[in-house]
């Protein structure tokens, strides 16, 4: 392999990990609020659990979509390039 | 490892070339499923419904009220269109499952005509309800400086649509077949080991095999223990298989290729195991049919590969993570798509008296 082609392929597998490393903070810490405060509910108000819960997956669908923007980097990264 | 995009059939040479992919073919064969079912089950309706159509109006009223709780009353005429959504994504995620097609939602340019033409309804809805200046203005609010985040705003929209669904479908697929990659390395892994070592590891593996299966009997009152069940079964399944090799080994002879009539009916012979256990499965008989399944699904791969092509690991978790990520993801990424389609559209569709005293 020569040397150019190694340095972009190393620059590749660094770059998806850090993208997904990084890309997944902020939905992990997104629907962990998401979940507590739902759980929260819950346990004050039982009767509006499944509501709740409906809401709370969309919601935590939503927040997912970051993440998924950057897996999608990722992928492009280590399969693509 | 190869992770590769949908795969191009033939091209149609009319407009520079048309081609046809998996992708076109499962969206195809989503909307054949769907327009058949749809005109089978609304085609004898009755005064007296039967069970059919008592299943039939409960999902139309799901869907009425979904779409009247997220839109509003005025606009449950947008029903069937979110329903239309709502059921070929969903239809079209779980197609891939069938192993034989691809998911039709795990390709970017299906979701994205999806989010494209929901924008061009919003678009639409827009400028028949304000007319054309209006529309025009409205990108200039609340102040002229704003225009250009109005107009990234408005391009943004359809493309975080499109690439949620995508992702998520389509990244389900990459990871699962990671994870079957790698436990049907380790288990080639395994039996390779187990293969080059002496005859008394399998015996011994099937003493511990023959040994564990007991401990997972339930105690008294209590529920069968799995791990033990688990674990037992796997070291029998190694060493039989092992046993099995050893005692063809004596024949002096290598195991038979893939190729003449008595392999191909052994394979027959095992797929129709497999069915059976499946069957059972679905008939609510728990232990012969995850046997059989089992058991089928062992002898095809016995046949094609030889006692030592086994992969025994690849057996169950797969499908559990299968489970989360088509059938879980799938199910919700579709309501995702048609709830956010709901939203922007109804963005655009005010009430009527809203509507007219704005005009």
């Amino acid at each position: 392999m020569e040397l150019t082609e190694a340095i972009v392929r190393a620059a590749c597998a660094l770059g998806a990990g850090l993208c997904m490393g990084i890309g997944a903070i902020g939905p992990a810490i997104g629907e962990g609020n998401a979940v507590g405060k739902a759980l929260e509910g819950m346990a004050r108000q039982p009767e509006s659990t499944s509501n709740l819960r409906t809401n709370m997956l969309v919601g935590c669908a939503v927040a997912e979509t970051t993440g998924i923007y950057s897996l999608v980097i990722a992928l492009l990264l280590l399969f693509v390039f | 490892m190869q992770i590769n995009g949908p795969k191009i059939y033939f091209t149609i040479p009319i407009f520079g070339g048309i081609p046809v992919t998996q992708t076109l073919l499962s969206s195809f064969v989503a909307t054949l499923i769907l327009c058949v079912t749809a005109f089978l089950l609304g085609r004898k309706l009755r005064k007296r419904p039967g069970r059919m159509q008592v299943m039939t109006e409960k999902g139309v009223t799901v869907m009425t009220n979904m779409v009247k709780e997220a839109m509003g009353e005025h606009n449950a005429r947008w029903t069937p269109f979110i329903a239309a959504v709502f059921l070929s994504s969903l239809l079209g995620t779980l197609l891939g499952m069938t192993g034989i097609l691809r998911s039709s939602t795990a390709d970017i340019s299906t979701t994205m005509t999806w989010a494209v033409l929901v924008s061009f309804i919003c678009w639409y809805q827009s400028i028949k309800n304000n007319g054309f200046l209006a529309w025009l203005k409205g990108f200039t609010e609340p102040i002229a400086v704003m225009t250009p985040m109005n107009i990234v705003s408005e391009i943004a929209q359809p493309v975080s649509l499109a690439f949620r669904h995508f992702g998520n479908i389509a990244g389900g697929g990459v990871i699962t077949a990671l994870i079957y990659w790698a436990l049907s390395g380790a288990s080639a892994g395994i039996l390779k080991l187990i293969a080059s070592s002496s005859i008394a590891v399998p015996l011994v593996l099937l003493a511990a095999g023959v040994g564990l299966l007991p401990l997972s009997r339930p105690k008294a009152g209590g529920k069968r223990r799995k791990l033990p069940l688990l674990l037992g079964a796997l070291c029998t399944a190694l060493a039989g298989l092992r046993l099995l090799d050893w005692l063809w080994s004596l024949t002096g002879r290598a195991w038979p290729q893939m190729n003449g009539i008595v392999t191909g009916l052994c394979w027959f012979a095992a797929l129709a195991v497999l069915v059976c256990g499946i069957v059972l499965l679905i008939g609510h008989k728990k232990l012969p049919g995850i046997l059989l399944t089992a058991l089928g699904f062992l002898g095809i791969c016995f046949v094609s590969e030889g006692p030592m092509g086994v992969p025994v690991l690849t057996l169950g978790l797969p499908a559990v993570l299968s489970l989360y990520f088509d059938v879980f993801s799938g199910v919700i990424q579709a309501f995702v798509f048609s709830l956010l389609t709901m939203i922007y559209i109804s963005g655009n569709c005010p009430p009527p008296e809203e509507g007219k005293s704005k005009a």
